[in-house]
Formats: structure tokens, C-alpha cells, sequence
């Protein structure tokens, strides 16, 4: 089910052509964004956590979730036997239980892709991290080289870091214009494109007002989801991070049409905290996005506590550890 | 891939009322004992459903007498006990208001219809927070500003609303026990359970007897109450008219007062707030506690730049309140608290679209049974619209627009009331010149509706005079204080 991005870019955005002309222009854009008040923002992201979810919701939330989970390994020690492993459990997350959907992608480094696939076929995407990730520190033509390598390995999906140097620096023009040609790096032979994940490392960029800057300039830039984080910052996904995120995607199609994809990833761990996620993407964003074409978890430890809720759910008992695969 | 086949329903998940105990009948909570009333009785319902919960007493003046005559004897030891000594006993009420937190929170929502998640979340913590508070102050009296050697003034009568029973005679009582005196508090008649529950807690705390008296009734209970020769102090919350008869009925007496009265706050948000949090605030500033808060953000004055934009932001956020069963944890709003106020609302709500202000509600279903008023807001409303200067007490927000800050700050004053505002602004500077020029006992910046005990309440003008809560908080329970 490789999903492709559109060739061109949007009609909607033909209206920001002049915003993103020039770093002058770009950078009243960014900085005339309404800002966001962190109290008030937190503040919000606590309360949609209490909200109690239950019984059939909540299994119905449970699938959901395993559906939206970007299998993830991005160690240096990863071998093709592992990824082969954690491929294996993306396919068919509980062998005992044939109902249980697959994940929605495996995430690896690109070198790996070729193993997953074979794995994996069609039946889940394959996305690879590319652009010298974690850091983003690279020239653009290793960038560059980097993801049309995963490209060429068969990588449905790309998930690229920015270059947070140059965002915390101002230089929002270089930023853009590097997310404008790794999404053209995206490009297949046949016509088609990778889909493409914006990284901002949320941790990095600090405060809310960036995440949002950050969320519209990758928009504006022609990406198809934006990503909180690489997984190797602390701290990673939070929910307010993902909150102002999911209303820059929010007022992003409400101006323009074209509606993006948002991904948490990085230390969300447990069931809870995912229903949590799913609670705010349906009260902040709609139903609409509450579908792995429109919202991931990037997470390797939270599929595990997915699936053991699954069952307890069903069997109405805990069972250990060893009940379910390791990765 | 299977695509979504089912919407994201919150199952219901309400909170189990068997934590409470509520008898068939309640007396009166005079000298330590709860005792039979000589007047009639009353009933207090559930606003969620108009099931009877109790029969509650009906304090007549004979039932007044008594217990102001219990304080009176009370406050001989008490006014001369250590403020260590009463600091322990308040910081033992603080205690067991934690620790029966979850039961008053439940009681509180049955009896108000508030929902459960503000009474567990907001009500009962600053009740326990403001008992901690006061227990503090119990022994620095001297310290305080307020005189070498500050003396109670002796017997408090106090009379609080239905809005936020619990939270109001924490506001009433922790000050009045800290500083000395001792009191007569009588709840609102459509919610005097909670109160009885602190009768309880007293008795469990072991307060001597007679240092707080707890009565039940309506008006004519309220009124023995404010002009019984022996009281020495009267606290009042609640409304404008009766708080006018209040100071009438004091006048040339040498009794003190405090009152705590009506508002038509102004929500003031500029062009550059964070408008998203902007929104959230307008939302908590008059759908918190279905609107029934006096210092509520009645009235929405937003720049004429943003309008569209805000006002579409807001209706989208007023689509997902959820309205409903208050014990559900799920639930942003609850029921209203009687049929009388739901009337009142209704009523202004109709002579708001006679005059031609635009209404709208999300669609939403209300429960059969029951008191409720979906969250509305009336658009096109200007300063000469009825809506725009009367206190409405429910989930109904006027929204007015504004070009310039004077402009802003002129709409913001022209009321009777003085209360509460709110201002919405990213630039820091515009804070601090709106909180002066705006003549509101609170200013909030950035947020709404947020109460600590350390930080003073109290309004201008229709709104009242005296300060609960903080350091000014104990002025008006002390001889000579004045701040």
C-alpha cells in the first residue's frame, strides 16, 4: 500500500508563493503567526488527557493505535536479522491472535530498507530515515545522496530531520528550501513520490512558538506529515508539542485545502498515554485525522503495551511479557 | 488498508455516587450538634435528574437566635486561644477536606450539578488550599499588616450562594476561624449539603462547639441571620438586590460587611493573542460551572481585526463541549443549578434575540430530565443590548466587538459592575496598562477564572466591597483592619 504524494504542488499553495520568495518575506510570515501561550497550551493538553475512555472505545482505540504504529529500530547495532525481526512482528503483531491488525510502517535506517521489504512486501510501508539523521548535520548533496539512496532501496516513506542550526539561527529560507528538495529527492522513476516526514526535534527548537513556525514552514514546503522528533532528544513527543502541531495542520487545510499528516514519536510508551493522543487528535483536529493516512505513532516499546491491553481486553486477564514477541 | 469504521465514542464513565451517605432528612448544625429545626422543612433536589435528595431544615428565628447565641459563648475561648492553636485545628479541617475529597467532590455535583471533573479538580483543592492558607496566617496575625495586635470582631454571620457552595464557605470560614471569630454560616437553600458534610468534618476535627454553626434555610433564614443584634460581622455572596437590601438593612448598625456581588466581566482579546489559548479562555471564562460564577467573562469584546477568525475558532471549540450527566468524568458542563435560574437564563436568552443580537449553539442533546441550557453565544451584541449589561448567571456569552485599546477599556467600564476582566495580548506592555486602567477588583492576563488563596477577590462599583482571600482576606475579620 506504498501512498504517494501528490507530483505537483498544491493549487493552495500557489496563494504563499510570494511568502516563501524570500527570507524576508518568509520570516514576517513565521513570525506573524499568532503565538502560543505555553501555560494556556499545556494547561489544554492536560485536560484532554483526563478524559476516561472505555470498554468498546477503547478497543476500538486499541486497534487503531497498532494501525497508526511506525515500527521503529534506528540503533547503530541494528543487523539485517533484526530489522528482518521487527518486520516479521509489524506484519502480524500477535501470532496468536490473527485479528490484530499490522502496524502501519516499519522504521529503519535506509541501508536496512531492502531487508524489511522483502519481509514486508506491500502489506506495510517501509520508511526509512535519511538526511544524516539524528543530526541533520551534512551537506545538502550527502542529504541529498542520502534519501534518494533510500528512495532507490524502495523506501515508501522518508522521514528527514531539519537542520535545527539553521532554523534556531533564522535562516527559514535555507530550512525550506532543503525540505523543498529533499521532497523532490522523494521522486521515483514512474512518476510517483516517497511520502515525506518533517523531523523538528521538538526538544531542540524549545519553545511552542517554533513548533508552530517549524509546522507551518514544512507545510508551506510541500511536506506530507510533520514529525516531533528523531527519538534520540530528550524530551521527545509531549502532548502539548503535539497538540500545537496538530492546530498548525488544522488551520493549515482550513487556508489551504491540503491536509497533512502529523506523527508524535519518541517516548510514548503505553496504551494510556496513546488513547491520550487519540483523544486530542479527534477533539483538536476531527475524525479525519484518526487514520494512520493522517496520524503515526513513531514508537518501538508502545506496540507491546498495544497489544497486551488488546488482550487483556478480550481475555479479561493480564499475561506477562513473555506472552508477546520481542521486537 | 481497512478504513476507519467507527467514530471515537467516550463511553460513559461515571463516577460511583456510593461514596456518599445522604440521610433522608438533615437538621441543624448549632453548638456542635446537629439538632432538629422548629421551623418547616424544604427539599434539595438533584438539578440533573429533579430527584429529592433531602429534607432539609428550615432555620426559623428562634433556630437563629440559638445559634448566634452558640457562637457568642464559642467565641469567649476561641478569640483567646493561641493562634497555634486554632492553626491546628484549621490545618486538621485541611486534612480531612483531602481526605474526603473524592465524597464532597460527588456530593457537590449531585446537589449543584456541577460536573464532577471541576468539583474533583478545581472546588475541592481550593477549599483545602484555602484552609492550609488561613491556618498559616492563624499565628502571624501581628505580621500582617494589618495593626500591632489585631482583634477578632466576634460573630460572623455568613451567607453563600448556590454556585459554589463548598468553595464559598471556605472562602467564609477559614479567614473568620483564623482571625478569631467564630460563625454562623448559612448555605443556599437549593444546596446545603456539602455544608452539612463540613458540619461533620468539624465535629470530626473537634472543633469546640459553637465555633461554627451551620444553618439551612432561604431569605427569611438569611435575613434573621444579618439582623440579629448579636452578630457582629456579615459576609454576604450572592446576588446584586439582596446584597442592597443587605447594606440597607446594616445601615446605622455597627456591624461590618463584605460583599461579594454580581459582574458582567469583559473578556477583552486582542489581535495578537495566542489565539487558540484566547479560545480556550473564553471557553473557560464562561462555560466553567455552566457560567454560574459571578466574576464569569460575560462579555467578549474582540477586536474587529480577528472577529471572524476568533468567532469561528470558538464555535468549532464549543462543538466539542460536552454537555450532560455532571458525574460523568467526561463531562465539561453540567446541569443548571434550578428550574428558577434556568427560567432567569431563558428569559434573558429570548430578550437577547428580540433585540436583535444573533444566537448560536453547537448542536448538542440535553438530557430529558433535568435543568439545562446548551452553551450559546449571541453575536451583533452591542453595549445597548440588555444582554450586554445583565448578569445572566449561565453558560451565555455576549460577544462585542472593539478597533482601539481606549476603545476596549471604555466598553470594558461601562457597567454597574466591576468584578473581573480578562485580557488577551502577547505583548506585555499592553498587560500592564490594560490592569490599570481596567476598574476590576481581577484582572486576569492570559488566562481566566483562576483562584488562589493568596491572591485577593473582591470588586468595584455593583460588585461589592471588601476583599476575601489573602492578606486582605483577614481585614475584614480583624478590629480596626482596614486596607
Amino acid at each position: 500500500m506504498p501512498t504517494t504524494a501528490p507530483t505537483d504542488p498544491h493549487p493552495g499553495l500557489a496563494a504563499y508563493s510570494e511568502v516563501t520568495a524570500s527570507e524576508a518575506s518568509l520570516r514576517r510570515f513565521l513570525h506573524g503567526l499568532p503565538g502560543v501561550d505555553q501555560v494556556g497550551a499545556e494547561a489544554r493538553a492536560a485536560g484532554l488527557g483526563t478524559r476516561s475512555i472505555k470498554t468498546t472505545a477503547k478497543a476500538w482505540a486499541i486497534d487503531l493505535a497498532i494501525r497508526m504504529v511506525d515500527l521503529t529500530t534506528l540503533e547503530g547495532q541494528d543487523t539485517p536479522g533484526k530489522v528482518r525481526a521487527l518486520a516479521a512482528k509489524a506484519l502480524r503483531p500477535d501470532p496468536a491472535d490473527p485479528t490484530c491488525p499490522s502496524t502501519a510502517a516499519v522504521c529503519v535506517y535506509g541501508d536496512l530498507v531492502g531487508e524489511v521489504k522483502a519481509i514486508v512486501g506491500d502489506k506495510v510501508n517501509v520508511a526509512a530515515v535519511a538526511t544524516a539523521f539524528p543530526s541533520g548535520r551534512a551537506s545538502m548533496a550527502i542529504k541529498l545522496a542520502d534519501t534518494r539512496d533510500a528512495v532507490a532501496m524502495g523506501a515508501d516513506e522518508i522521514d528527514m530531520v531539519i537542520d535545527r542550526g539553521a532554523f534556531l539561527a533564522g535562516h527559514y529560507l535555507q530550512v525550506f528550501e532543503e525540505i523543498v528538495a529533499v521532497r523532490e529527492a522523494c521522486a521515483r522513476p514512474d512518476g510517483t513520490h516517497a511520502h515525506l516526514k518533517v523531523i523538528f526535534e521538538t526538544g531542540e527548537l524549545q519553545t511552542y512558538d517554533n513548533v508552530r513556525r517549524a509546522s507551518w514552514l514544512a507545510m508551506l514546503a510541500g511536506t506530507d506529515f510533520i514529525k516531533t522528533s528523531t527519538g534520540k532528544v530528550q524530551p521527545a513527543a509531549t502532548l502539548p508539542v503535539t497538540l500545537v502541531m496538530l492546530e498548525a495542520v488544522r488551520d493549515f487545510r482550513e487556508a489551504t485545502g491540503v491536509q497533512i499528516g502529523v506523527k508524535p514519536a519518541g517516548g510514548i510508551k503505553t496504551t494510556k498515554d496513546a488513547i491520550k493522543y487519540l483523544v486530542m487528535v479527534n477533539e483538536i483536529v476531527g475524525e479525519d485525522w484518526l487514520d494512520p493516512d493522517w496520524f503515526r505513532f513513531g514508537a518501538s516499546t508502545l506496540l507491546n503495551d498495544l497489544l497486551m491491553q488488546r488482550t487483556k481486553l478480550t481475555t479479561g486477564r493480564y499475561s506477562g511479557p513473555d506472552y508477546f514477541t520481542l521486537d | 488498508m481497512p478504513k476507519k469504521s467507527n467514530t471515537f465514542e467516550y463511553a460513559p464513565a461515571p463516577e460511583s455516587r456510593s461514596i456518599v451517605d445522604i440521610k433522608p432528612s438533615y437538621g441543624l448544625f448549632i453548638d456542635g450538634e446537629f439538632v432538629d429545626g422548629r421551623g418547616s422543612s424544604f427539599k434539595t433536589i438533584n438539578p440533573a435528574t429533579e430527584e429529592t435528595l433531602a429534607e432539609i431544615a428550615e432555620a426559623s428565628d428562634a433556630d437563629v437566635d440559638l445559634a448566634v447565641k452558640a457562637a457568642r459563648r464559642a467565641f469567649r475561648g476561641w478569640s483567646r486561644m493561641s493562634g497555634k492553636e486554632r492553626a491546628k485545628y484549621l490545618f486538621r479541617i485541611a486534612r480531612i477536606i483531602q481526605e474526603r475529597g473524592r465524597e464532597l467532590a460527588v456530593l457537590e455535583s449531585i446537589d449543584n450539578g456541577k460536573p464532577i471533573k471541576e468539583s474533583r479538580d478545581v472546588d475541592v483543592p481550593i477549599v483545602a488550599a484555602h484552609f492550609f492558607y488561613y491556618a498559616g496566617w492563624a499565628d502571624k496575625l501581628e505580621h500582617a499588616g494589618l495593626g500591632p495586635n489585631p482583634q477578632p470582631l466576634g460573630v460572623a454571620g455568613q451567607i453563600i450562594p448556590w454556585n459554589f457552595p463548598l468553595l464559598m464557605l471556605a472562602w467564609k470560614i477559614a479567614p473568620a476561624l483564623a482571625c478569631g471569630n467564630t460563625v454562623v454560616l448559612k448555605p443556599a437553600e437549593t444546596t446545603p449539603l456539602t455544608a452539612l458534610l463540613f458540619a461533620e468534618i468539624c465535629q470530626q476535627a473537634d472543633l469546640p462547639p459553637g465555633v461554627v454553626n451551620i444553618i439551612t434555610g432561604a431569605g427569611s433564614t438569611g435575613q434573621a441571620i444579618v439582623s440579629h443584634p448579636d452578630v457582629d460581622k456579615v459576609a454576604f455572596t450572592g446576588s446584586t438586590d439582596v446584597g442592597k437590601a443587605i447594606a440597607r438593612s446594616i445601615a446605622g448598625t455597627d456591624k461590618k460587611a463584605t460583599l461579594e456581588l454580581g459582574g458582567k466581566a469583559a473578556n477583552i482579546v486582542f489581535d495578537d493573542a495566542a489565539i487558540d489559548q484566547a479560545v480556550e479562555g473564553i471557553v473557560g471564562g464562561i462555560f466553567f460551572n455552566q457560567g454560574h460564577v459571578c466574576c464569569a467573562g460575560s462579555r467578549l469584546l474582540v477586536q474587529e481585526s480577528i472577529r471572524d477568525e476568533l468567532l469561528a475558532r470558538l464555535k468549532r471549540r464549543m462543538g466539542t463541549l460536552r454537555v450532560g450527566d455532571p458525574l460523568d468524568k467526561n463531562t465539561d458542563i453540567g446541569a443548571i443549578n434550578s428550574s428558577e435560574q434556568l427560567t432567569r437564563i431563558r428569559e434573558l436568552a429570548g430578550i437577547g434575540e428580540e433585540e436583535g443580537a444573533e444566537r448560536w449553539s453547537p448542536p448538542c442533546d440535553l438530557p430529558s430530565s433535568g435543568f439545562w441550557f446548551p452553551p450559546t453565544i449571541f453575536t451583533g451584541v452591542t453595549q445597548a443590548h440588555r444582554i450586554a449589561r445583565e448578569e445572566i448567571f449561565g453558560p451565555v456569552l455576549s460577544v462585542l466587538t472593539f478597533r482601539t485599546p481606549a476603545e476596549a477599556v471604555e466598553k470594558a467600564n461601562n457597567t454597574p459592575y466591576g468584578l473581573s476582566a480578562g485580557v488577551w495580548t502577547e505583548k506585555g506592555s499592553r498587560i500592564l496598562h490594560m490592569a490599570s486602567e481596567l476598574r476590576a477588583g481581577v484582572v486576569w492576563a492570559n488566562t481566566f477564572n483562576k483562584f488562589d488563596p493568596a491572591s485577593p477577590f473582591g470588586g468595584y462599583k455593583e460588585s461589592g466591597y471588601g476583599r476575601e482571600g489573602g492578606r486582605q482576606g483577614l481585614a475584614a475579620y480583624l478590629k480596626g483592619a482596614d486596607l
